[in-house]
């Protein structure tokens, strides 16, 4: 890690394990500082998940602007990072997608050494079902488009996914498995340690990430972004990025303007834990329904998203049923199973299912948002391009299809037909 | 599950019978419209956090288009009413001020398609 100083929180290590045990474990630090926000910052972030942690952490290790404050109306990491189902691809059919969802991939890769902080990344491999006649010539010429890439995925027989998946159904009737896009490096990560290893890294540098610290409002002179008024006081800044997710409209509200955005809720469930059944992640897209099983043996199932706008986190139950209904005749065990748990996240969708990371119409102010159902996947590279977009005020290479002007020009980055829902 | 009565066939519909259709008195930007207009009724959405207004069709029942009044924040619906009206009619708005008396409505149509308001950049 390029920090200068010797970090707050201590380095984590074998040797920090055993010499902690000879004394009791007084030696831990606090992993990261909790400090109240002073008056002014060079670069002020609003959202403390995943994607405003990871843009924190490159502004100071790519670009050395370590003058920053993440500020987060609730706690660090309890939003989508907190709710997602912690799944990790990057077979996107459109070029500018792929580049940024497998530059977040290949940074998971190294994710735990760099941050010195265990985000316990399984390249477990990822398979998504085709099971119509029409998902299967997607996911060929997805595949195809992947080679062309550079992102190694393949197209899989329904042998082979039986071979992968032992307590698959492939006959259907009604969702026959007919094959599958397979990217054998995607897989899973703890959802919490991306969101906290990035807090320490950035906490360790110096900046300021400050909890429970609400956005009230957006000041602005002269088309220039000067302050946010938050409810821990007024905090002025050169440059401003909101990377709220569900809430990217009221923000940018706030600032004076409109996004191609609109708010719904994204559910998902777990089972009870269950002896080790299932060592990849699998889509099943034409069901709405994902899953993956946990490294605590719950099996972790993604549904669909309510068709209107909602604030609330919660889900709709027949979501819930028609999910499990669906993947109940692919996977004809989880019929025994009890569900544990049932929550939902608030996911920011735009027309073209794609996410914007753009410059606004006010100045100093950027957003990343937009990223819909599959936020998780691209926090290191959305981190990474976001960095370079507030630090030169203009995008990366990896940032600059996925700008606002987009929309006017009619340059829509289309995932929607290649991902359906299930992202 | 949310329910929503239609207004045209009374019948009081569950979610899974309706389709969305996403933010209700969209105003189609005709020939004179400049490109921020036209960008702003295609893409720009208030998505409010609070009173939203609707499209829904009753897609397993009469198949007609109506427009609901309801809120993002809470999911309490304030009431439906028939399509072929460029606001909301005075009744719904009654209902919406009787729960959240501080709401204002917002469909002056300088305020909601001005191209200041309603570009990006």
């Amino acid at each position: 890690m390029a920090i200068a100083s010797a970090p707050r929180s201590g380095r984590y290590s074998v040797f920090a394990i055993a010499r902690e045990a000879l004394r009791q474990h007084q030696g831990w630090h606090r992993a990261w500082q909790n400090p109240q926000p002073r008056d002014r910052y060079q670069v002020v972030i609003v959202g403390a998940g995943g994607h405003g942690l990871a843009t924190a952490y490159y502004l100071g290790k790519n670009f050395g602007i370590t003058d920053v404050a993440v500020i987060e109306k609730g706690w660090l990491g309890g939003g989508n990072t907190g709710r997602n189902t912690t799944i990790i691809r990057s077979n996107y059919l459109q070029d500018p997608s792929a580049a940024i969802y497998n530059k977040a991939l290949q940074l998971y890769e190294n994710l735990s050494q760099e941050l010195n902080y265990n985000v316990m990344f399984s390249p477990r491999g990822v398979i998504m079902l085709a099971q119509t006649e029409h998902e299967v010539r997607g996911y060929k010429r997805t595949a195809y488009a992947n080679h062309l890439q550079g992102v190694a995925t393949e197209w899989i027989e329904p042998a082979r996914v039986r071979e992968l998946v032992p307590i698959i159904n492939l006959e259907g009737p009604r969702y026959p498995v007919l094959g599958g896009l397979y990217q054998a490096r995607g897989g899973t990560a703890r959802h919490d340690a991306v969101a906290w290893g990035y807090a320490r890294a950035c906490s360790d540098m110096g900046m300021h990430i400050i909890q429970n610290c609400e956005v009230q409002g957006v000041e602005t002179e002269g088309g220039q972004v000067r302050a946010v008024n938050t409810s821990k006081g007024r905090i002025g800044c050169d440059k401003l990025a909101m990377v709220v997710a569900g809430h990217s409209s009221q923000l940018a509200e706030m600032a004076g303007f409109r996004l191609p955005i609109e708010s719904v809720a994204l559910q998902a469930l777990v089972s009870e834990p269950i002896k080790p059944c299932m060592d990849v992640v699998v889509m099943a897209n034409t069901v709405h329904g994902y899953l993956s099983q946990s490294d605590k043996g719950e099996m972790v199932i993604g549904g669909g998203t309510d068709g209107f706008n909602n604030f609330t986190q919660r889900g709709s139950w027949h979501h819930v049923e028609e999910t499990v209904r669906a993947l109940v005749e692919t996977f004809p065990m989880i019929s025994r199973l009890k569900m544990l748990r049932q929550w939902g996240g608030i996911v920011d969708m735009t027309g073209d299912r794609s996410p914007i990371l753009s410059a606004t119409p006010v100045g100093g102010v950027f957003v990343n948002c937009g990223w819909g159902t599959g936020g998780f996947k691209s926090i290191p590279g959305s981190g990474w391009a976001m960095a370079e977009l507030v630090a030169n005020g203009t995008p990366g290479p990896l940032a600059a299809q996925f700008g606002l002007n987009r929309f006017r020009e009619g340059r829509f980055i289309d995932e929607s037909v290649a991902a359906g829902v299930a992202h | 599950m949310l329910i929503l009565t239609c207004p045209y066939c009374g019948v009081q519909a569950e979610e899974s019978e309706l389709h969305p259709g996403g933010e209700a008195h969209l105003k189609r930007i005709g020939p004179d419209g400049n490109d921020d207009d036209f960008e702003a009724y295609l893409f720009a959405r208030k998505n409010p956090k609070g009173v939203h207004f609707e499209r829904w069709r009753h897609a397993y029942g009469c198949g007609k288009w109506f427009l609901a009044a309801r809120d993002t924040a809470t999911l309490q619906v304030y009431g439906t009413y028939r399509a072929q009206t460029t606001q909301p009619p005075q009744e719904i708005i009654d209902k919406i001020r009787k729960s959240r008396p501080d709401w204002q409505p917002d469909w002056s149509p300088e305020k909601v398609w001005s191209s200041e308001k309603g570009s990006a950049q």
